[in-house]
């Protein structure tokens, strides 16, 4: 089933194109990996999918009322801002408090606490979010975005600044969603986790879609290094394969 | 949870004893019983016109005025994220303030009662509609800032110019002492003119609990969560302007109720945006209304205003929270 659909998609900014003519397809049961030099429209591309912002061409989400969007697509921004001095579980329970009546059902509680526990923070329910440090605050809000329980993810960089485990455990979390038959979109830089975790990599630079295919084949192709500037080391290993960026090439 | 039920609770029984005590408190000395007696019957008599085109008047105000200062202090911060933003900032306050001053320095507030209200509400409406259309369609925070700081300022220095080219220096004191803020000598229907505004205010600012929860994470992911924020923002503005353009037309500038009462509020209800609205309403209710017994108690004589007060004692109050923040966010 397909659960993101981008038909010619471009947004231009000052009149130059910053997410040109993309057209991508994201079916349940992908975790599909956004890669491309820093400039090159992840962040762009998500939000317009989204209907944040104006575009040209379609996107099957950003045609549905705003709360219909919610159910179908949750997505974590980029930025991890937590405001107010409120707890975990307040911020997990933003993820349900917003759809139907705004009261919690059981259901709804359920959900938060599936979320929590996945993200390994059942113990962290009363504790004041903002207090933590910066990799537990991206685990709280990554609970957030899960308690939605979307058809559809759209993650951007949510393993920046984490640490090793962090992330792996984080990107585990996305390619199990992935297994269970959602959708995942997520933008990162680390193309040796992508290459781990994602079941598909789509590479984009200057707005574009240069190459959209399993992380193997991506990772091996000559214009890769093209987009990025560098030259990798790839292997395999009975982990999947890991891919480790070696020199500058420009 | 509980906390916040128990804050509720002990703020509501404190607006009510101050709400009370403002009924008591003034130059003519009454009795308990008598005051009560003479405000709930109908017979005429000088207790009861004092209790009821003075007192009664003027202890409805300070709740209102204060209740709608608070909520829409936490209205404004929970928007903005910012906990330095007041409910001025979007132009409203300076607006209604210049509307105000032109009808004091035309002299048709001298005309009919109703004149200086009326004139104060048109410039409030008038500021809502200006900072709608400087900060354009999307619901954006950074904008709404911008154009609420550009009409304040306008009003501000049109405000200067009335006064600077003020031929008659008594309409100048006027003006001067009308700005400070104050709930003296105001009747029955000055209540009655700012009740329904002040209603409507309260009504839309009530209902930005949950989209200001949601902002807690920011634009996008509020949006992304199915806020629709150019709605959201449209409540505030308009909640905003009729409940605080209500307020300042019938009280003039009462500041740093706004500011200070949702920021010492905040810890009582975990940070959340929706439970400190309620709260800070009633946290409003009760600096004003005290303020206002101050002000009869302190200096009877010298007609010490309101907002004066209020600056006089938020300021430094503010002050020390800034004092105690500091070493936290270190």
């Amino acid at each position: 089933m397909t659960l993101l659909e981008l038909d010619h998609l471009t947004l231009r900014r000052a009149g130059k194109p910053v997410v040109d003519d993309v057209t991508l397809r994201v079916a349940a049961g992908e975790c599909v990996g956004l890669i491309g030099p820093n400039g090159a429209g992840k962040t762009t591309l998500m939000r317009a999918a989204l209907g944040l912002l104006p575009h040209e061409g379609s996107s099957n989400l950003a045609r549905l009322p705003l709360g219909e969007r919610a159910r179908q697509a949750a997505f974590l921004p980029q930025s991890r801002d937590i405001h107010w001095p409120v707890t975990v579980d307040a911020v997990v329970t933003l993820g349900r408090a917003l759809q139907g009546s705004g009261k919690l059902h059981p259901e709804d509680r359920r959900a938060i606490d599936r979320a929590l526990m996945r993200m390994g923070l059942d113990g962290y329910r009363d504790r004041i979010a903002t207090a933590l440090s910066g990799g537990e605050q991206a685990r709280v809000l990554i609970a957030r975005a899960l308690a939605q329980e979307t058809p559809l993810l759209l993650a951007d960089e949510p393993v920046a600044g984490l640490d090793p485990e962090a992330q792996l455990r984080t990107m585990q979390v996305f390619a199990d969603l992935a297994r269970e038959g959602r959708g995942i979109v997520v933008s990162i830089h680390d193309l040796g986790l992508a290459a781990r975790f994602c079941t598909r990599l789509v590479v984009l630079d200057h707005g574009r879609i240069v190459l959209d295919a399993p992380p193997r084949a991506v990772l091996s192709d000559p214009r890769l290094s093209e987009v990025f500037g560098i030259r990798g080391f790839l292997a395999d290993t009975p982990d999947g394969p890991v891919f480790q960026p070696m020199a500058v090439t420009r | 949870m509980t906390l916040r039920i128990t804050a509720l609770v002990l703020l509501s029984l404190l607006v009510a004893l101050l709400f009370l005590a403002s009924l008591l408190i003034g130059p003519a000395a009454l009795g308990l019983k008598q005051s009560i007696g003479a405000l709930l019957s109908g017979e005429g008599g000088p207790v009861a016109l004092v209790m009821q085109e003075i007192r009664l008047p003027r202890a409805l105000l300070g709740l209102l005025v204060g209740a709608v200062l608070g909520l829409s202090g936490a209205a404004m911060q929970g928007f903005l994220r910012n906990p330095l933003a007041e409910p001025g900032l979007v132009g409203v306050s300076s607006s209604a303030a210049l509307g105000a001053v032109l009808s004091l320095q035309t002299g048709l507030a001298a005309s009919f009662a109703l004149a200086l209200p009326l004139s104060a509400l048109a410039g409030a409406a008038l500021a809502v509609l200006l900072v709608l259309f400087m900060a354009g369609p999307h619901g954006g925070a950074l904008a709404l800032i911008l154009a609420g700081i550009a009409i304040s300022a306008l009003a501000g220095a049109l405000t200067s110019l009335v006064l600077n080219l003020s031929p008659n220096p008594f309409a100048v004191m006027e003006i001067v002492y009308w700005m400070m803020g104050s709930l003296a000598d105001r009747s029955m229907t000055h209540v009655w003119l700012a009740l329904p505004f002040m209603i409507l205010g309260c009504g839309l600012l009530l209902a930005t609990g949950r989209g200001l929860d949601a902002l807690t994470l920011g634009e996008d992911a509020a949006r992304s969560m199915g806020v629709d924020l150019a709605r959201l923002r449209l409540l505030i503005v308009l909640g905003t302007a009729s409940a605080v353009g209500a307020s300042v037309a019938v009280a003039g500038a009462v500041g740093f109720v706004g500011l200070v009462m949702p920021h010492l509020l905040r810890p009582l209800v975990g940070g959340r945006p929706s439970h400190l609205l309620p709260l800070a309403a009633l946290g409003g209710a009760a600096m004003v209304l005290a303020a206002d017994i101050a002000v009869r108690l302190i200096a009877p004589d010298q007609d010490l205003k309101l907002g004066v007060l209020t600056a006089l004692v938020g300021a430094p109050f503010f002050l020390h929270l800034l004092w105690r923040m500091r070493g936290v966010e270190a």
